[in-house]
Parts: structure tokens; sequence; C-alpha cells
């Protein structure tokens, strides 16, 4: 099946042969996710999060973007990198797992997402700037959270953070994530998380999306912005 | 790039870049002086109110600082409920959006439907992101479709965002600012022309590359109202004098007729069916 993806990435812009050319246009245009994302597995389902700020330079493009995107009915995934990449990305691992799931006749499992991403991320590692965190739940082993970074690599972790508003959370993750939490706390952790890093990075705010996966299904949360935790150093 | 009717056909894998070298020894053969590209340095702005959308832009084509087209339409037409407005180099905007109206009108004909929004964002979604950049155009859709009303921004990398109000181009610091604070759930009609008006007013009082008239359009499951313009500039010129002349203005001093020798090399006599 996946040999059919001729109408995926290659279809859709990139070609190894491609010449490179002086680019007129300024990089200011570059819309960029610099962000904060983050998904933790519990037992049961997977809760996942990402800040909602999308930026062009210093400019804020849209400061209630949904980075979290649906890539099947159990599966999410968290951008992170160049919004117009992601974004492309995106959609062709959607086409493949849902014509996946088509011929499997079943919900396709995490892990195939998480491979497809992959495939996509590590072939055309030197075009893209993409960080994704695929997370879902399946019938074959529950809630599950994989890290596919720039660059193209996949391992699978019960905790993950990316972005680059996660370089300031690296310390608070360490300390405070435990395995066996309950879903409420595992919300309550992300949004912690993400407010730390908000205040921290500049890359990252807005509002806090959180959505919980489990096999009842989904639910979807927005934190405003003035009801994110708050913390102070003095 | 096809149409969803010839879903059969992909569009060839990679970029076209035949131009690419050409461009470059027309760059080494002119030093440095390249002509510039007529960029429309803008205004535009969208708004989904309480039964479509307006979108507003102002009419000021810039070649560097040059104002290279004072009356230029930005807002372009891409179905009969979807308009476009672009931003960025005007070459660009204007041919990709005929492009997708192109598209979009085949699709009409083969599925006997109406275009949905999304499907034009979607085209130049893919079309955009093919190119890398290198199409220099930032286009704010708004349209009226079976599913609802719609206001969509697709960026120059093939970034697309969707929002209930949105503002791009060099003005859309200024704009926006007008936008944030103006904008409100399901705007009535004149409310909704007034903040488009406003935060196309605000760039083209704060941005050089904006200036000139503000064109309007609203979109709602009626109909399309093009007010072109909606508001004129207050700095227009008057011509104080006409610059036509009668025939005979400019004398004529010599005359001189060269007739033109010509050898009949091949003579072809062919009957003409007329049964």
């Amino acid at each position: 099946m996946l040999q059919k993806n001729s109408i995926g990435l290659v279809g859709r812009c990139i070609c190894l042969n491609l010449v490179k050319v002086r680019n007129c246009i300024s990089n200011i245009c570059l819309a960029s996710l610099q962000t904060t994302i983050m998904a933790v597995e519990y037992d049961g389902g997977v809760v996942i999060g990402a800040d909602s700020r999308t930026t062009t330079g210093a400019y804020i493009a849209n400061r209630v973007t949904d980075k979290l995107t649906k890539i099947h009915d159990r599966i999410y995934c968290c951008r992170s990198g160049s919004a117009a990449d992601t974004q492309a990305i995106a959609e062709v691992v959607n086409y493949q797992l849902g014509f996946h799931s088509i011929e499997l006749d079943e919900p396709p499992l995490v892990e195939t997402a998480a491979n497809l991403f992959r495939a996509s991320c590590y072939r055309y590692r030197e075009e893209l700037s993409a960080g994704i965190l695929v997370a879902g739940w399946d019938r074959r082993k529950g809630g599950q959270v994989y890290c596919v970074p720039i660059g193209g690599m996949l391992v699978r972790q019960p905790v993950s953070i990316g972005g680059s508003g996660s370089t300031y959370i690296y310390g608070f993750m360490d300390s405070n994530y435990k395995p066996g939490m309950t879903k409420d706390q595992c919300l309550e952790l992300t949004a912690t998380a993400l407010s730390l890093a908000m205040e921290r990075d500049g890359s990252s705010g807005g509002v806090i999306r959180l959505a919980s996966i489990s096999e009842e299904g989904v639910e979807r949360k927005v934190i405003l912005g003035n009801q994110l935790p708050r913390f102070s150093t003095h | 790039m096809m149409a969803l009717s010839n879903v059969l056909e992909a569009p060839a894998a990679g970029f076209n870049f035949e131009n690419s070298s050409r461009n470059a020894a027309l760059q080494a053969g002119l030093e440095g002086q390249t002509p510039r590209p007529m960029k429309t340095g803008t205004t535009i702005a969208g708004v989904v109110f309480k039964d479509g959308v307006v979108l507003g832009a102002d009419t000021r084509a810039t070649s560097s600082e040059v104002v290279a087209d004072k009356m230029c339409s930005k807002i372009h037409y891409m179905a009969p409920n979807i308009y476009c407005c672009g931003a960025g180099t005007a070459a660009d905007t204007e041919k990709t959006t005929d492009l997708v109206a192109s598209n979009l009108t085949i699709f009409s004909l083969n599925s006997g439907r109406k275009p949905r929004v999304v499907m034009a964002v979607n085209i130049l979604q893919d079309l955009l992101y093919r190119y890398r950049g290198q199409i220099g155009a930032s286009l704010i859709l708004g349209g009226v479709d079976c599913t609802g009303s719609h206001l969509y921004t697709v960026g120059p990398y093939g970034s697309v965002d969707k929002k209930p109000y949105l503002a791009m181009g060099s003005g859309n610091l200024a704009a926006m600012g007008i936008m944030e604070d103006g904008f409100r759930p399901d705007l009535e009609l004149d409310q909704a022309k007034q903040l488009v008006r406003s935060a196309i007013q605000a760039g083209i009082l704060n941005d050089l590359g904006s200036g000139h008239n503000i064109d309007l359009c609203v979109i709602t499951d009626r109909g399309v109202d093009y007010i072109r313009p909606y508001q004129e500039s207050q700095y227009k010129d008057h011509r104080t004098n006409k610059y036509r002349f009668r025939q005979g203005t400019t004398p004529v001093l010599t005359d001189t007729v060269v007739p033109l020798e010509l050898e009949v090399v091949e003579e072809k006599v062919q009957q003409m069916e007329t049964s």
C-alpha cells in the first residue's frame, strides 16, 4: 500500500533533483510554528497539548492556530517547525493513513501513522523543517506517543515535548512527570508545562489547546489567555 | 495542476525551473539593473459577518518607489461565489487566481455544482507549496458556499489559516490593529463594511505601499456586490488641460512615396468548391 504514494509528497512538491535558485522573496514570509508542543501517555489514552502562535519573523501571523491536527479518528499529531511543511506532510499522511485504513477495514495503528510521518520526514529531510509528535490510541497497544523530530528519527516515548519552547521545560518535565498518572493529572501537567514554556519563550503564546484521546473518542479543550495557570518568581 | 474533476492526472512531480538558467544569464548581462517586478505592496482585509463575507483592498501597485498603477484591481474573481484578494507580486497573484478560477469553472461544468471555498484553498495551497515560495502571492480568499461563509489566507510558502477576520500585505499591521479592535462575531452588513473600510484606510494612511481608493466586495448567498471604488482617494488630481491634438497640429514638411517592387515568384490557382 505504501507504494501508492504517487499523490504523496512527490506529487506535492519535492524533487530531489531540484535546482537551487536564489530565493528572491525574503524569508519574512515564511510562516513558522516556533512553538511548544507536548504529548503524554496514560493508561487508556494520551493527552496532547500545544500553544497557538504562528509567527512570520517578529509578527504573529495567527494567534489562535490549531496545531493539533487530526490524522485519523483516534490519531492526532502536534506540529512544530515550518507551517507550510507540516500542513503539507499532515495532509499527505492523512490521505495515506485513510487509504490504508480502508484497505485493512479496521482502524490504523498509531505506530503506522508515526512511520508514515517518519518516511516523509526522513526522505525529504534536507528540504523540510518539521518536528512532529504523533499520539493516539489503538486497540493493540493502547495510548502511544511517538516523536518524529527534524531529521526524521522515530522513537516512542511515554512523554514527549517539542518546539522552541520545550527547552525551557525539560527540567520541569524531568522532575514532575511520574509514570502511572491519570488522565486528569496528565491534563494538569500538560497545561502547567505549556503555560511555563509560553511564559518564557517569545515564540510561544496565545491560548493552550488540549486534547485527550482514548477509546471513547477525542475530547478537545481550550484554555484562554486569562485562564492560564499563573506563576511568579518573586 | 488539475481541477478535482481530473483526479486521474496527477501534477508533474517536482519544480519547473526551466527559466532559472535564462534568468541567471539575463541578470549577469544586465549587471544587477534588472527591472523590479511590479508588487502590490498592499493592504487587503476580509471579515466574516452574519450573512457572508466582506473583502477589501486598496488600489495602489508599486514598482519599487514608483506607483505603477493607481487603480489596480486586487480583488480577483474566482467563482460566482468566491473572490480572492492578492498581495505580493502582481503578476503572480493575477495568474495564480486566474488559474484557479479556470479550474473551478471546469469543476462546475463537470459536476454541475457550485465550487466550495475549501476547494480553491486546497488547489492554491498545493500550487504554492510546490513552488517553495518562488511564487510571491499572499492571498485572502473569501466566499459563501453550501457549507457557510468562509475566509482563508494562503501564504507564499503554502501555509493556510482559516479565521473570521484577516489582513495581509505590507499594510497588514495597521489594518490588523483596526480589525482586532473592531471585530465582533455576527456583525451586520454595514458594520462589516465600515470595519473593512477602516482597516484598509489605516493601511493606506500608514503604509507607503498602499494608497488611493478602497475597493470592497460583499459576498452573500444571494450574490456578490463588487463596489469599485467604495471610497475614493481624497488626493485626486484634476487635469488642467486637454491633451488631445487636432489633425494638422504637426505641419507636414515633406512627403516621399517609395513604391515597393514586387516580383511574382509563384502563382497558384485554386478552384473553390461551391457545390
